[in-house]
């Protein structure tokens, strides 16, 4: 990890108010594992005060491409950042996903702005697994599937896709995820994170799951970010440095 | 002209230079190791060490606010036999001042903590924390009680040579009378200030936006309160003051030892610029170069009034 500064080559808009920032940074690209994020100062002045932690959505040669919506200051500043001018990033961070195991086909479970760190592991394992997206949102708008592979939808109302959760979605597809050797990658809000580690634990799926948190630093040294480990009571595990990922089983959500 | 001399003195302990890293900031050095080289600081602060390890509060521990951002961590740490253990092994191998950082529960606590840690010849002093906002037992009771702070500062100097610095909580009346006690008890030098105790609501749910309700208030926002604490003590007690509050360059740096700092101490900037200390020691070399200051130490209460 280190400090860098790297110029904004381009800035999209690809769907209603979700950005995609393109950045230029060699030094980053050549060592960022899918699922590790970026901590990024988007203002000099105080306020904003604090980095913004933002996964690392896609990696392409030299580029990488961030994924966000206007949450708030910090993000209103990125998305009106002029082209061309450097970004100051302290990264990357965290464990990123863990691509290895036994399995054949990787299932890709978002929600809304969850499906953010899924097109670069999507890049990096479609030549050797197939790969199936189970992307959910409130509505169309909330549906986030670019650069992702085999996509099937889910809105609450109805508006693209199956109607209801992409955990319903999952339990329809039940018999087809049980005929193939799966490990499920997954990201969203915590409502549907949990309805979804019942239906691993019930299955018997092996999911890897990147969680989020407010934090400070994003290296370990705030300890802002705890998360509730199932296995030791003791010690809180550090969602910036022991994760984003954990597998669904050690971690309450 | 001459060679700008940046070292300090904190009663017996020297500092190559004035800035050290606060305590919490910083955890036990090696992840910010790799942004800033240690050898370069005047001295680094650990995270506050209990006797046993301490959990910490659940999240949210931590909120962004107006130049600033509350944290109520709950002084999650691995507890004195674990760092002797775990962490002094890798903090042996820099050559800059180690300064303990102990927040206890209790009288006994904070003695027995100084007892075992003193036998450790890498840590050079300690900082007594009285003034912790975040936890539920100790902590602010403290730190805002003068007899408490009198009793914990002689019962641990009873039990260590090293320099003892108490840092002292802003969250009272009178801080003046906080070092003065301090003083009269042993106390080396004090370090001021720990964080203000504020809070945020969300207006939706009606809850607090941190699990802990109250939290520590740290970044630029709290410098002028910093600053107004450090004249308040420098003018009323003679004893090193080490300052703290929002420092986020060089010139905050000039401007908390001319209120009366001896040496200062980053915090909430790591979080933001972990490279950052290492360049304010270069910058403020430059500015005693510019300015013709030979001793830097001749910043300290310089001011005019």
């Amino acid at each position: 990890m280190f400090i860098i500064n790297s110029p904004i080559e381009e800035i999209l808009e690809i769907n209603k108010s979700i950005y995609l920032l393109k950045i230029y940074s060699p030094e980053l690209t050549s060592i960022i594992k899918p699922g590790q994020f970026l901590n990024i100062r988007v203002s000099e002045k105080v306020y904003p005060l604090l980095r913004r932690p933002f996964s690392v959505c896609d990696v392409d040669g030299d580029h990488f491409y961030l994924m966000f919506n206007i949450m708030g200051e910090g993000t209103n500043i990125l998305a009106h950042k002029p082209i061309g001018s450097e970004l100051d990033i302290l990264g990357p961070l965290g464990n990123g996903f863990n691509l290895e195991g036994n399995y054949d086909t990787a299932i890709i479970v978002a929600g809304g702005l969850g499906a953010a760190p899924f097109p670069y592991l999507t890049r990096t394992l479609y030549k050797r697994k197939n790969i199936l997206s189970f992307i959910g949102g409130r509505n169309k708008d909330d549906v986030i599937t670019y650069n992702l592979k085999n996509v099937k939808e889910a809105t609450d109302d109805g508006s693209i896709g199956y109607k209801g959760n992409v955990v319903q979605l999952l339990e329809n597809n039940i018999e087809l995820l049980k005929s193939k050797k799966i490990k499920i990658f997954a990201c969203g809000p915590t409502a549907m994170l949990r309805v979804l580690k019942d239906f691993c634990l019930t299955n018997d799926f092996d999911c890897e799951v990147s969680t989020e948190c407010a934090m400070a630093c994003g290296f370990g040294i705030c300890q802002g970010c705890p998360i509730e480990s199932t296995s030791n009571k003791e010690k809180y595990p550090l969602v910036c440095k022991d994760g984003p990922v954990f597998n669904i089983k050690d971690v309450v959500i | 002209m001459n060679k700008v001399d940046l070292s300090v003195q904190i009663g017996s302990l020297t500092l190559r230079n004035p800035i050290m890293l606060a305590s919490g900031t910083v955890g036990y050095g090696n992840e910010i190791s790799e942004f800033t080289d240690l050898n370069k600081l005047g001295g680094i602060v650990t995270k506050s060490l209990s006797l046993k390890p301490r959990k910490g509060n659940p999240p949210q521990r931590i909120v962004e606010t107006p130049a600033g951002m509350l944290n109520a961590i709950g002084l999650a740490n691995v507890g004195v036999e674990d760092f002797l253990k775990e962490k002094i092994p890798f903090l042996k191998q820099f050559d800059v001042p180690l300064i303990c950082n102990i927040a206890a529960s209790s009288v006994e606590e904070y003695v027995e903590c100084t007892r075992i840690l003193t036998e450790e010849e890498t840590i050079n002093a300690f900082e007594i924390n009285v003034s912790c906002p975040n936890v539920s037992e100790g902590g602010l009771l403290f730190g805002n009680d003068l007899k408490s702070v009198a009793t914990i500062t002689d019962k641990v100097k009873a039990v260590t040579n090293k320099p003892t610095i108490i840092k002292l909580s802003p969250n009272v009346s009178y801080i003046a009378s906080f070092a003065k006690v301090a003083k009269e008890n042993g106390a080396d030098a004090v370090s001021a200030i720990n964080t203000l105790v504020g809070t945020l609501f969300n207006i939706n749910t009606r809850k607090p936006k941190i699990h802990n309700v109250t939290g520590g208030l740290s970044g630029p926002a709290i410098k002028p309160v910093a600053l107004a604490k450090v004249l308040e003590i420098s003018r009323e007690v003679d004893i090193p003051i080490i300052g703290i509050g929002g420092i986020m360059d060089w010139k905050d740096v000039i401007e908390f030892m001319i209120v009366g700092s001896s040496a200062v101490q980053i915090g909430t900037l790591n979080f933001i610029d972990p490279s950052a200390p290492g360049k304010i020691v270069k910058q403020l070399k430059e500015y005693c170069e510019k300015t013709s200051v030979e001793k830097i130490s001749s910043l300290t209460a310089s001011y005019i009034l």
